[in-house]
């Protein structure tokens, strides 16, 4: 494959040879010595035109731990403020001899269209509400590290499913390696549109927590207010928050999940958040070696 | 100049007839006497030129889109003698100055004739009427503050009766805004999964059942632009059966193209209202059978390479079709058996017409000569390298083999358009 802009085209062999080799990869991260040579001599390039510094840095710090040269181009201090286009921003890093485009994007899309317009290849970072598939990738990687597996686990994903990328990453990965997923939210915050075989879709939590296997809390914009889909954030937090209390219908070993940043409180109980269900510090360190990956697998292919 | 079209044929079985064209009238039909040119309408179809009740030609400010040589040109190209332009420019047609000078330079193009329409409310604001009397005495056609929604009811309300009066028709683009939202294409299943901005095909229905109502109230002649929903085809429907005073049209997209497009994340694709689905599609094409629907209007809008090469949700609404219009009506519909061809080219000549409440145009002696050759037989590839409009760079149809091309058009008696020589 040459890009990773979604799932759409990957097969559950070479998305599982990913998280064998994401695998191999914290090996590495577990030497003395960090860093090894698989990417001497490539250019990668972090293309962020929507700010995320900690996707940014976990990019970068990846390519680096595999010798790359790492090109930075953020769009609050680029051209693009001055009105300079996509394309036009993608077309002249590319005469850089860029090999790999790492690009987050405000819309939907946006990663599509630059696997058009450049010949580098492209590692979607995230774009609008559409996809980011290395977050998916690690939560994959992070449940199959906890339980061993990923087949006939049941994982509850809750909050504001419409606007997430990783809902909607994760409930296309997560059904494609053999398990199942709950997407929860208040209805006007919770397409319908996306049940489909695998994915069950729900406004009730306690119906989405039942047996759950593992509970993602996704971050709630506090603008959902103001725009008027919720009424007020007290009554998001009686309904909808991820907390010890509903944590009992889920299953008595249920790990607690959050792509982060975190609203402590508001999606998810922050005493939770820190306990030992949590595994949301291991979802960030996670971050870097499936990073590694699917950079080696883009750039150099299957080893 | 004096034209004699040999062998012309009005529907593929009728009698061929030699048409004399003569000071831009159409003289009579197997004459004698002499002629300056002769044209050989033996392959080809004859009909009244096609009028199109609603293009975006961007003139004046806006010339980096289109102009009206590159947009009389396309129409042209199109088959179209008579263009009605939108008034959403910069500035905005609502100054009887700017729509004198419009036509005169049409006329001095001597391409398509231009008939302007003119914004009801003063800067298309929606709060105060413009001057609606002068605006016609200067040429307008049509009031419409399209390219916007009229969130005011109150304001269109007055603006229909005021416009009625003066015997003018007024023209809506039936969203409501706030149901629309941020929306940038349909809402449904196909943009849940790409994570875009929906825009609920309930947000054209429930501005149309809103002016339905204010319609009827008031006696006025209004006209539903660019019809994308069967559930806004069936309000007018049923307010037709009650007797409202309505008319609507229905664009070539909104018959042929559907939001499963937009998987491809290419703005050529994003048009407002959005494209939607399959069984709206085919709820509008029955509406063409069935006669709900008044005429064809293109909602030709042409936007630049670099506006439509941004993601979705930056590039701007707008589709440029208006040289592609027949041909994929034609393609689609009249050579499937779904349409008939006479449907057809009353749904691109006289309906029109009747919705502007402009003459009829007919093939008899004496009416203008504004005629168009088609060609029914000969396959083309649609290639946007060689369109007219400014909008070259691509096309929703590109690569789409058609049929149904204008082979001559002719306006004001004279030949304005030749694919042989083009």
């Amino acid at each position: 494959m040459k890009h990773l802009l979604d799932f759409q085209d990957w097969d559950r062999t070479s998305l599982e040879g990913m998280l064998e080799t994401t695998q191999i990869m914290a090996e590495v991260l577990d030497r003395p010595v960090k860093k090894v040579p698989a990417l001497q001599g490539f250019t990668v390039c972090t293309a962020f035109f929507e700010n995320s510094t900690r996707t940014r840095l976990s990019f970068e710090l990846a390519a680096r731990r595999m010798s790359a040269d790492v090109l930075t181009f953020t769009a609050s201090t680029s051209s693009t403020t001055k009105g300079e286009s996509l394309k036009d921003t993608l077309e002249t890093l590319e005469q850089m001899k860029i090999d790999l485009f790492v690009i987050r994007h405000s819309a939907s899309g946006a990663a599509h269209l630059a696997s058009r317009w450049t010949d580098a290849r492209i590692i979607n970072a995230g774009d609008g509400r559409r996809a980011h598939p290395t977050q998916a990738l690690l939560d994959a990687y992070t449940l199959k590290q906890h339980f061993g597996k990923l087949e006939g686990l049941e994982i509850a994903i809750v909050g504001d499913v419409k606007h997430s990328r990783v809902a909607r990453s994760n409930a296309d990965l997560l059904v494609k390696l053999g398990a199942k997923v709950r997407l929860c939210g208040p209805a006007t915050l919770l397409p319908k549109e996306l049940e489909q075989p695998g994915v069950r879709v729900t406004t009730n939590l306690q119906e989405a927590l039942e047996g759950a296997n593992a509970v993602m809390a996704l971050r709630l914009q506090l603008e959902r207010m103001s725009t008027g889909y919720i009424p007020s954030l007290p009554e998001y937090q009686q309904t909808y928050q991820v907390n010890f209390k509903n944590l009992k219908h889920a299953a008595p070993d249920a790990i607690i999940m959050h792509p982060g940043p975190m609203n402590r409180d508001v999606e998810l109980e922050g005493n939770l958040a820190d306990s030992s269900r949590s595994v949301i510090l291991k979802q960030v360190e996670n971050g870097l070696p499936v990073r590694m990956a699917v950079l080696y697998h883009l750039l150099v292919g299957k080893k | 100049m004096r034209i004699k079209i040999k062998n012309a044929r009005v529907s593929p079985n009728s009698e061929a007839r030699d048409v004399y064209v003569n000071n831009g009238l159409i003289e009579g039909f197997n004459l004698d006497g002499t002629f300056d040119l002769e044209i050989d309408a033996s392959n080809f179809l004859l009909s009244p030129a096609l009028i199109d009740p609603h293009a975006h030609l961007r003139e004046p400010g806006q010339e980096v889109k289109e102009d009206l040589q590159s947009g009389l040109s396309a129409a042209v190209a199109g088959g179209f003698g008579t263009v009605v332009c939108m008034p959403n420019t910069k500035p905005v047609i609502d100054d009887p100055e700017i729509l004198r000078s419009l036509i005169a330079k049409a006329e001095k193009l001597g391409l398509a004739r231009l008939l302007p329409s003119a914004a009801l409310t003063r800067g298309q604001e929606g709060k105060l009427l413009a001057d609606a009397a002068a605006l016609k005495a200067a040429g307008a056609v049509m009031l419409t503050d399209d390219g916007r929604t009229n969130e005011d009811a109150g304001v269109l309300r007055r603006g229909l009766e005021y416009a009625h009066a003066l015997g003018l028709v007024v023209s809506v683009h039936a969203e409501d805004a706030s149901l629309r939202g941020d929306g940038v294409m349909n809402e449904g299943e196909v943009s849940e999964r790409l994570g875009l901005p929906g825009n609920p095909a309930a947000a054209e229905a429930a501005r149309i059942a809103r002016d339905l109502e204010i319609c009827a109230v008031t006696g006025a002649r209004l006209h539903i632009q660019h019809l994308s929903t069967a559930r806004g085809l069936q309000l007018v429907r049923d307010a037709k059966t009650r007797g409202v005073n309505v008319t609507c049209e229905v664009g070539p997209h909104h018959l042929t193209l559907t939001d499963s497009k937009l998987e491809t994340f290419d703005a050529l694709y994003k048009v407002a209202p959005p494209l939607r689905l399959q069984s709206d599609c085919d709820a509008l094409l029955a509406g063409l059978v069935d006669g709900t629907v008044d005429c064809i209007g293109t909602d030709h809008a042409p936007h630049t390479k670099a506006e439509k090469e941004q993601d979705l949700l930056e590039a701007p609404f707008g589709i440029a079709n208006i040289e592609l219009a027949f041909p994929l009506l034609y393609t689609h519909f009249v050579a499937t058996g779904k349409l008939s061809l006479e449907k057809l080219l009353e749904l691109m000549t006289t309906g029109g017409a009747k919705v502007l409440g402009i003459g009829e145009p007919k093939l008899e002696a004496g009416m203008p000569a504004d005629l168009v050759l088609l060609d029914l037989n000969t396959k083309k590839i649609v290639d946007p390298a060689s369109f007219k409009t400014k909008a070259n760079f691509g096309s929703p149809w590109a690569g789409q083999e058609l049929t149904g091309w204008a082979a001559k058009t002719i306006v004001r008696g004279q030949v304005v358009f030749d694919a042989s020589s083009s």
